[in-house]
């Protein structure tokens, strides 16, 4: 028996499983209000989906709305926050189109379809914009590397995104990993997407024009990840871990390689009045959100979905997660055409409804109502909770805790140094990436300009003109946890130089919010905290946020995920030629550093493999980060520099060893006066880079850094010949004076092991 | 007149542009063949570019062997015309039979994408007269089902018959049998290259520009021929 | 209604990296004593009618041609009815 409107209307005292669907006792009076009734079974289904938190930001929506509060005046956004992704003008009549979306808990239960999954969402919230994907980063998160649960997730995540990825034809370009015990049991896999488009390709997703048609094309709907939503984002696992196992969406990268090919050419063809790609909550929401955005009506037969399990209920087709499938408004004169590009590329097509000007979102299964609803109820007009947040009890005692000489022993000899250097750059944080890396295709499409391990990934966008752009995503959770609204701003402040020491300048911002739970006041304070650090900072630094990503629930039991506010800021280059890459080339270049260091250690990589989290975290420099970002992008465009590294996690020690794995040449330095060797080389102030410049060009750049006020300070020079004297003949050697050496080999060998000792050759 | 090679695209198919991209650069025009069309369009020669073309789905390159566009092209492979099957390409012509041999999974079971070093062993097919014998190149390598097998007596008479046109060098990324990274067929004119040369075309986004020779070579047959 | 099951595999000859991954899985697992692994296809195809004369050859041949790679696959091709 179809439960129908007729027969709620008649059944109004009917027992529903609110409950089980994932809502609360006041959203279903809610849902009876808004009808004057009670919702028939679909309708549940629905409201249950699209009212869950991964859905509908109900926890996070007052905070969030920060970013369009204090957005700054820019003349760059095309888009803004709201849409699919957001869109940035980068010159030319070219545009940008980048977001980043988390699918952490999929990828705790089924790591290589979870991580899979989430590329192939990510990627076709991207086309729903009219853009061509044009590049991948992935930034992930996992427990301790050497934890059994890691080897599990680990590897079929990596597995996943690359399979995925590299069947779609997208270059991988960047991304994060890094391993916690705060994630031990919550993994966090952040995908990110970029595309170009030409300004008159934008498209929005409203369905507009009383009569136009609503066209379901791509694959068949299936089973995939019913209640997925509702689910899975909406509680937390509890201790028992993987034994709750509910569907999952399983992706198919072949159909969404069609996809992407026919969307592009029914864009481009002009036959698409609007269109919206089905992610989380398939059905329920593409045809929602589209008629809310539009004329505010539509009119659904959802018996004429093409069903790849003929069993499947009503219910069950409007909560299906099954991939690759997006939807189209189409004018009756242009659907011909339309279906005809869909067989071109064999991808099914079927129109399943109508635009409407009743203002009500209906759908008829068999010729009976079984939906009958007001659009913006479901899509737009959702609960928003103001969730109670306090400042958690032991901040104070945590903040207070600072990784002081006195409380931690530091290394003060040379060979405590040299200790230090080696035990950083062979721990799993700072050890080289290439055994994820090399499982990414980087160069199709032919326009990688610079890709891991370089500071940013860069993509040309246009052949003949060479302009380009840059992104890279950042987070430091162990800065956001000492303080989160210093830890939001410290994220964007290592994306924002990251780009900018590639070359680039740098123009919008996305994010991934990632936290516990919303109902636990002290995670919420953190997200309180780190929203409105994120905004303040997007502010002062003048790049808006274009859109973003919240993900809640990340904690087992009562112990929440360290706050994980991940930052993508992307940047534009006017010549790709002109791009900063982290190696020197020539014997003679000078090696400077530009900013100051002072003794920053909390939450540092040094504290952390002392076992110690405390304190405060580095101070953030606003001011600062712009000037040296103005500097870097000048330098680059102007050919004043060979090479340059922005300076993070481990300090100036790993930065100057990661140049040096680079290069493959050697290098000689010496810790500048007045100041500790341990501080220098390990300390993680911010807003410093490394920069490397031929001697013609050095007063050039060293009178541009006093003009504006940078300190720049030399501090090496790269030499290819040091081995003999050093006692290393023949090898490439880098050398701190009164302090140590290191052969570049050995370097190596120290940084390249981890990765495959743990997870396999 | 520029020489005119076709690049077909398959569903699934990825560097095709790559591929149109390098012929541009080496001084030919591009064709662009579509799998459902069985027209060659007067071209002089045909690149069947990487990429997963239908998913890789039953075995790579199997479906793709029943292209339209294919049977003309093992047609016209088999009296003379130049085609080069780059990765997934050269599992279409193994698929087809214009060479021996098959492609299999990775022995370590992983993706590889890496900057690979190989050696030009022989410079008599069309689309390697413009290395030298011997040559040592960098060009990327990546694939997950790159393993090239092939029976004791067929590798022998490959090597005999001096139609290895490319061995890995330090260190073999997917277990191909006797180092092989490419192969012709007797005649000279049909080539399969697991590495992409065409993603070694630009200073600015390959590792070098080694992969331009392969391009350049059948330009030079074609004006031998015309 | 006939229901032909086409198996696939590796020829002997053949490295099967997949296969040696699964036995090692196994050994892990606790199941001792297993001296081989060889990972396959099956293939299911329902077909109206029987499978006979003609049809019977071009079945066979295509379990040959499409379905298995010759030159490292072998099948077997069985028929229910």
């Amino acid at each position: 028996m179809t439960d129908t409107v007729d027969t709620a209307k008649e059944s109004p005292d009917t027992e529903q499983p609110w409950a089980e669907l994932g809502l609360k006792q006041d959203e279903y009076e809610s849902i009876k209000e808004i009808l004057g009734r009670r919702p028939t079974s679909s309708e549940l289904a629905m409201y249950s989906v699209m009212w869950s938190e991964h859905c509908s930001y109900k926890s996070s929506k007052v905070h969030l709305r920060q970013f369009g509060d204090k957005a700054p005046k820019t003349d760059v956004l095309l888009v803004g926050i709201g849409e699919n992704a957001g869109v940035v003008d980068i010159g030319d009549g070219w545009a940008v189109t980048f977001k980043v979306e988390s699918h952490n808990h999929p990828s705790y239960v089924e790591p290589y379809q979870g991580a899979a999954t989430g590329v192939g969402g990510i990627v076709r919230d991207i086309i729903s914009m009219g853009a061509r994907p044009i590049a991948i980063m992935d930034s992930l998160r996992f427990g301790p590397a050497d934890a059994p649960d890691t080897k599990r997730v680990l590897p079929g995540v990596v597995a996943g995104i690359g399979g995925y990825g590299n069947c779609l034809g997208l270059p991988n370009i960047g991304g994060e990993l890094v391993f916690d015990e705060s994630y031990a049991g919550n993994p966090l896999v952040n995908a990110l997407c970029i595309g170009s488009m030409k300004h008159e390709d934008i498209h929005l997703a409203s369905a507009k024009g009383v009569g136009n048609l609503v066209v379901l094309y791509g694959a068949r709907t299936g089973g995939d990840g019913i209640g997925g939503v509702s689910v899975l984002a909406s509680e937390t696992f509890d201790a028992d871990g993987p034994a709750k196992r509910p569907s999952v969406q399983v992706g198919d990268p072949f159909m969404e390689k069609l996809l992407i090919e026919a969307t592009l050419e029914v864009l481009h063809a002009g036959l698409v009045e609007g269109i919206q790609d089905l992610g989380g909550a398939g059905i329920s929401c593409a045809t929602s959100e589209l008629a809310s955005n539009g004329e505010g009506g539509m009119h659904v037969y959802l018996d004429r979905v093409l069903l790849r399990d003929a069993s499947l209920s009503p219910e069950e087709i409007l909560m299906s997660e099954s991939q690759e499938r997006m939807c189209a408004v189409v004018t009756p004169e242009k659907i011909d055409a339309f279906m005809v590009l869909c067989k071109k590329w064999d991808v099914e097509a079927v129109v399943i409804g109508a635009v409407t000007d009743s203002g009500r979102l209906v759908i008829e299964w068999h010729g009976e109502t079984i939906v009958d609803v007001p659009p913006r109820s479901v899509a737009h007009d959702g609960p928003v909770y103001n969730r109670p947040f306090h400042r958690p009890s032991w901040q104070d005692a945590l903040q207070a805790d600072e990784p002081t000489g006195e409380r931690i022993p530091r290394p003060s000899t040379p060979e405590a140094l040299k200790q230090t250097l080696i035990d950083l750059i062979s721990s799993p944080n700072l050890v080289s990436k290439s055994w994820v890396t090399s499982q990414y295709d980087r160069y199709v499409m032919g326009n990688t300009i610079l890709a891991q391990p370089e500071d940013a990934g860069m993509i040309r966008v246009d052949e003949e003109s060479g302009l380009g752009v840059a992104i890279s995503t950042d987070c430091n959770s162990r800065f956001a946890k000492l303080d989160p609204y210093a830890g939001a701003q410290l994220a964007l402040a290592e994306s924002y130089r990251n780009i900018s020491v590639a070359g680039a300048k740098p123009l919008a911002v996305t994010n991934c919010l990632n936290f516990g739970s919303p109902e636990d006041p002290e995670v919420m304070w953190q997200f309180a905290q780190a929203t409105t650090g994120l905004a303040d900072a997007c502010l002062e630094l003048g790049i808006p946020v274009t859109g973003g990503n919240v993900s809640f629930y990340n904690q087992t039991g009562d112990t929440a995920i360290h706050p994980t506010p991940v930052v993508g800021v992307l940047g534009v280059i006017d010549d790709v030629d002109r791009r900063t890459p982290i190696a020197w080339e020539d014997d003679g270049e000078l090696i400077y550093i530009l900013g100051d260091t002072a003794d920053e250690f909390a939450g540092s990589e040094w504290a952390h493999l002392q076992g110690h989290l405390g304190g405060l975290p580095p101070k953030v420099n606003l001011p600062m980060e712009r000037l040296l970002s103005e500097i870097m992008v000048a330098a680059s465009r102007d050919g004043m520099i060979s090479a340059a590294h922005d300076v993070s996690d481990g300090g100036v020690g790993v930065a100057i060893t990661e140049m040096a794995l680079r290069a493959n040449i050697g290098a000689r330095f010496w810790i500048p006066d007045n100041i500790d060797p341990f501080v220098f080389l390990f300390s993680e102030s911010t807003a410093r880079a490394i920069a490397v410049i031929a001697r013609t060009e050095e007063l050039r750049f060293t009178e541009m850094c006093a003009a504006r006020g940078m300190s720049a300070t030399r501090f090496g020079v790269v030499d290819s010949g040091l081995g003999a004297d050093s006692g290393y003949p023949g090898e490439q050697v880098i050398v701190i004076d009164s302090q140590f050496t290191f052969t570049i080999a050995a370097l190596r060998t120290a940084n390249e092991a981890t990765l495959p000792a743990l997870f396999g050759g | 007149m520029d020489a005119r090679i076709g690049v077909v695209t398959f569903p699934g198919s990825l560097d095709d542009a790559d591929a149109a991209r390098a012929i541009r650069i080496a001084g030919a025009t591009p064709v662009a063949l579509w799998h459902g069309d069985a027209n060659l369009h007067d071209v002089d020669a045909v690149v069947l570019p990487g990429g997963f073309s239908y998913g890789d789905y039953l075995r790579c390159g199997a479906i793709a062997k029943f292209a339209p566009v294919m049977s003309l092209i093992i047609e016209k492979a088999q009296v003379g015309l130049p085609v080069l099957g780059i990765c997934n390409g050269f599992q279409i012509l193994c698929e087809s039979h214009l060479l021996p041999g098959a492609l299999t999974r990775n022995d370590h079971q992983h993706f590889i994408c890496r900057d690979q070093k190989l050696r030009i062993e022989s410079t008599e097919t069309l689309w390697t007269t413009d290395f030298a014998p011997g040559q040592e190149i960098i060009i990327p390598l990546k694939n997950g089902e790159g393993g090239f097998v092939a029976s004791e007596a067929i590798l022998d008479e490959l090597f005999a018959e001096n139609r290895v046109i490319a061995t890995y060098l330090d260190g073999n990324p997917n277990g191909s049998y006797r180092d092989i990274a490419g192969i012709s067929n007797k005649a000279g004119n049909v080539v399969g290259l697991m590495p992409h040369p065409e993603h070694a075309v630009e200073e600015l986004t390959g590792p070098t520009t080694d992969g331009i020779p392969f391009f350049t070579s059948v330009l030079k047959s074609l004006v031998g021929a015309s | 209604m006939a229901r032909v099951v086409v198996n696939v595999a590796l020829k002997p000859e053949i490295l099967d990296p997949q296969g040696r991954a699964v036995q090692g899985a196994l050994g892990r697992l606790g199941l001792t004593g297993v001296s081989d692994v060889r990972q396959g296809k099956q293939f299911i195809i329902d077909l109206d009618g029987e499978l006979e004369g003609d049809r019977a050859g071009l079945m066979e041949k295509l379990a040959g041609e499409l379905l298995s790679n010759p030159v490292i696959e072998d099948f077997t091709l069985t028929v229910e009815n």
